[in-house]
């Protein structure tokens, strides 16, 4: 395989801006203000979108966060014209459509309204539009509960809709009665307080205002029509009402978002239900794992939980959110298992964020294992900024390289939760290991398979062959 | 000067933001007995002097220290202090002496202070009475009010560029009683409390205190900071168990550089040491340097235990200007303020002396017709050496 510059040039953008995308969503970070963050962000669009246009729609593919996706798709379509010959373009098209299929409906009607706001208007544009609702299984629940935004999306693209759908969205007082079940109720809503109860909770709580319901009351019979996340919202909030009705099944609760759920308790509540949030949690990592639990080997993780997972006022402990479902979906992936937290502390239910990050110390006490073999593979999750002292970790790595394991025994791989706006990465530990961006838990395995890449003896060739393959897979599984 | 150090502090791994290092100091156990609180003002204060002298200031914030007797837990004290301390109900607000007006008792076990204020007044205080001896040199003023009044600027740390953030990002060590302030690696303040809980609760008023004119320059300079990185000799490890050593020895290392180079001009030996106020085996006093010109000068107070370890320090590094009319008054004053006595020791003759003096901004002192005799004198010098190289 002939590597020139460019080569490698090209696979570090498209890595770098992977990291990015998974990363980064425009909202502070512990280090960073989010203005900084989105102005990095949109350089990094713009120039993967200026040099690499094919490789920039295939990371659709990959697991970039909802917010990159939205802007990926957005800058494809505003620069429609430069997509290139027949098949190029339908392949981008394939690749849009099954992402905004794969992204929640209100994110794909803010990116309507964002082209829109933009005045993009192409023929593609429509098409996409036109596919995307057409595409929707339940049409009228959508247009009830983002009445505005599909009205929008509707008048934009000039989609011709059937008459009853027209006059729900543009003129709902022309008609006295909907043949649609949905639509009528929200008619009837406006003058008759049963019939919200049948309404999406986000529409409904509309109309309690309006007919001055009670909060308590209210929660108390809408909960049935509450999503999974509306009722983990309102749990709190509930409780305060004392509407007890509303209680989330924590069973069913993807990992990093229970993750996240379990930081946000006070502690006293974290210890009375340890029971409950422990067995949510390890279902939750048995459920993610799949068939690949217990294939890991000998697993030892240095997890950060200093200061710094703080996160942001907007990203409220999400860095050790994501530590703490690494925490556990290794747990189960692994045969033996050695969890090491920064600053010491070894009951991972009553975590918080505290004290400085000795990366380099807890990678020695990975490493350093005395008589016993060192682990078959070491996962760091950390943001990066090694401060006590500053540089050990990738001191620590580099001599371990080059001195105690030159034939790479143990599998090393650096998972980043946060982007480094300043330096258009996430912050790596040292050039000999791996890092890459992660945002959720869930998606460990293949970022771990992501991470080859990252060591720098891949090519170029092989990130399109691995891009190819992914897009490949997405697009035919859509 | 009593050999005040930081023995009993454990220098941590420090942490760099832009242009700011911060040097974290670890106890392995607090300092018993004593404990600071943090007060906020919302409005100016006014402080009765006792003399009918009012003093009025805008102080954001002023430390409380409680103390006990006997061997209780020290921690208890945080809350107490809050709920009678209004000036309405509290003990009548009286300064113990008028020198001593910055620290007042407010009550048999608590003392309030005002962080820096009293290391400012030290030096503020330098020689403030003025000419001892009526030399013929000195103005009526001078003699009669003598350096009053007296002013020096300082900065406010929220105007230190890139201070502000450095805090902020800040991760307080598990059993950290203080820090030491560096702004492009120049000693800008060192803070120690004897409780981490002190300490976690008053690192934050760090924004809130004084820094010196060269240290907010340095701010606005931004050098950026790296190097001070770990180094490892990796010929010299073998064993997993070699780099653990050669890790802990860097950081050996690491804090006796800082100790000895970098914090090494902290204390002078040659300054002086006022003890201010005793507060049951506790002794509050403050520190001034020998103002020695080119050098670090420091000043600051300190609270200090019976055995003389620090339990509360907060410093201020002077500006160059301070530095220099600090040095001219000691000098003077050194040799009973006679112009033509103290010129030599400042290598300069008594005209050179009255010009420096003015220039420094004391021209006040002098009376008017000796410094105009000797501007004419430095005019017609000047003039004279400009025709010779002509």
């Amino acid at each position: 395989m002939s590597e020139t510059m460019a080569d490698l040039v090209a696979c570090e953008d498209v890595l770098m801006f992977v990291n990015a995308a998974i990363t980064s969503t425009g909202q502070e970070e512990f280090h960073d203000g989010g203005g900084g963050q989105r102005l990095s962000l949109a350089f990094l669009h713009a120039y993967m979108l200026a040099n690499y246009r094919e490789l920039y729609a295939a990371v659709l593919a990959l697991d970039v966060n909802d917010h990159n996706a939205a802007m990926i798709v957005r800058n494809l379509l505003v620069h429609a014209a430069d997509a290139g010959g027949p098949d190029r373009r339908r392949a981008e098209g394939r690749l849009i459509a099954a992402r905004l299929e794969a992204l929640p409906p209100q994110r794909v009607l803010r990116l309507f309204r964002d082209l829109r706001r933009a005045g993009v208007n192409n023929r593609r544009t429509r098409a996409i539009l036109r596919d995307w609702m057409a595409a929707r299984p339940d049409p009228a629940f959508v247009s009830v509960k983002y009445r505005g935004a599909v009205r929008d999306a509707v008048r934009h693209a000039h989609l011709r809709v059937d008459p009853e759908l027209g006059d729900f969205l543009f003129a709902p007082r022309a008609r006295t009665s909907f043949p649609t079940p949905m639509f009528e109720t929200w008619r009837r809503a406006h003058y008759e307080q049963a019939a919200l109860y049948e309404l999406p909770y986000t529409v409904a709580e509309g109309f309690a205002a309006k007919h001055r319901i009670p909060r308590q009351v209210f929660l108390e019979r809408i909960e049935p029509r509450m999503t999974r996340l509306e009722r983990l919202r309102l749990q709190a909030n509930a409780g305060e009402h004392k509407a007890g009705s509303v209680r989330t099944d924590l069973s069913a609760m993807p990992l990093t978002r229970l993750a996240s759920y379990v930081l946000a308790l006070p502690l006293d509540e974290r210890a009375e239900r340890r029971e409950e949030l422990t067995t949510a949690l390890r279902a939750a990592a048995r459920r993610t794992a799949g068939s690949a639990a217990g294939r890991w080997g000998r697993v030892t993780a240095v997890l950060d939980d200093s200061y710094s997972t703080t996160g942001s006022g907007q990203k409220r402990r999400r860095p050790l959110a994501v530590a703490l479902a690494c925490h556990h979906l290794l747990r189960v992936l692994a045969t033996r298992y050695t969890p090491l937290w920064c600053s010491g502390r070894s009951d991972a239910l009553l975590l918080y964020p505290y004290g400085p990050t000795p990366l380099g110390e807890r990678i020695l006490d990975a490493l350093d294992t005395g008589a016993d073999p060192p682990p078959d593979r070491l996962v760091i999750v950390s943001d990066g900024w090694d401060n006590a002292p500053p540089g050990l970790a990738a001191e620590v790595l580099r001599v371990w390289r080059a001195r105690l394991d030159p034939d790479r025994r143990v599998a090393i791989t650096h998972l980043n939760p946060v982007y480094d706006a300043g330096g258009y990465d996430v912050r790596r530990l040292a050039p000999t290991v791996p890092t890459v961006g992660i945002r959720d838990a869930e998606d460990l395995p293949t970022l771990v398979e992501l991470a080859r890449f990252a060591e720098g003896r891949a090519g170029i060739e092989d990130v399109r062959a691995y891009l190819g393959e992914r897009v490949a897979r997405f697009t035919g599984g859509a | 000067m009593p050999s005040l150090s930081l023995a009993g502090l454990a220098t941590g791994p420090a942490q760099a933001w832009g242009s700011v290092r911060l040097v974290p100091l670890l106890r392995d156990e607090p300092v018993p007995h004593l404990r600071l609180h943090r007060r906020v003002y919302r409005d100016p204060s006014i402080v009765e002097v006792g003399d009918g002298t009012v003093y009025t200031s805008f102080i954001p914030h002023a430390f409380v220290a409680t103390w006990q007797d006997g061997d209780g837990p020290a921690a208890s004290y945080g809350t107490r202090l809050l709920d009678k301390d209004d000036a309405g109900t509290g003990p009548a607000r009286m300064p113990i002496r008028v020198r001593r007006r910055m620290a007042r008792r407010v009550a048999r076990d608590r003392l309030r202070f005002l962080p820096l204020h009293l290391a400012v007044e030290g030096y503020l205080a330098l020689h403030f009475g003025g000419p001892e001896i009526a030399w013929e040199e000195w103005s009526r003023r001078a003699l009669d009010r003598g350096l009053s009044p007296r002013c020096e600027e300082s900065y406010l740390g929220l105007h230190v560029q890139g201070l502000e953030d450095a805090l902020g990002v800040f991760e307080i060590h598990p059993g950290q009683c203080g820090v030491m302030i560096y702004v492009a690696d120049a000693l800008a303040g060192a803070f120690v409390v004897p409780h981490p809980d002190d300490y976690r609760a008053l690192h934050a008023t760090l924004v809130e205190d004084l820094y010196g004119e060269r240290i907010y320059q340095y701010g606005l300079l931004r050098p950026p900071l790296d190097g001070m990185l770990v180094r490892i000799d990796d010929t010299r490890v073998r064993t997993p168990r070699d780099l653990r050593a050669e890790a802990a020895r860097f950081q050996a290392e690491w804090a006796r550089f800082h100790d000895e180079v970098m914090a090494g001009g902290l204390f002078d030996p040659d300054g002086t040491y006022q003890e201010v106020q005793y507060l049951n085996g506790f002794t509050l006093g403050r520190f001034l340097p020998s103002f020695a010109l080119r050098r670090e000068n420091h000043i600051g107070e300190a609270v200090t235990d019976g055995e003389g370890r620090i339990a509360y320090l907060k410093s201020f590094r002077l500006s160059d200007g301070q530095v220099h009319r600090g040095h001219l008054l000691t000098r003077l004053a050194a040799h009973g303020w006679r112009l033509a006595d103290a010129a030599p020791a400042l290598g300069t003759d008594a005209a050179g002396l009255a010009l420096r003096l003015e220039r420094s901004g004391f021209g006040y002192l002098l009376r008017q017709d000796v410094l105009d005799h000797y501007r004419a004198q430095a005019r017609a010098r000047s003039q004279a050496r400009a025709r010779a190289r002509r």
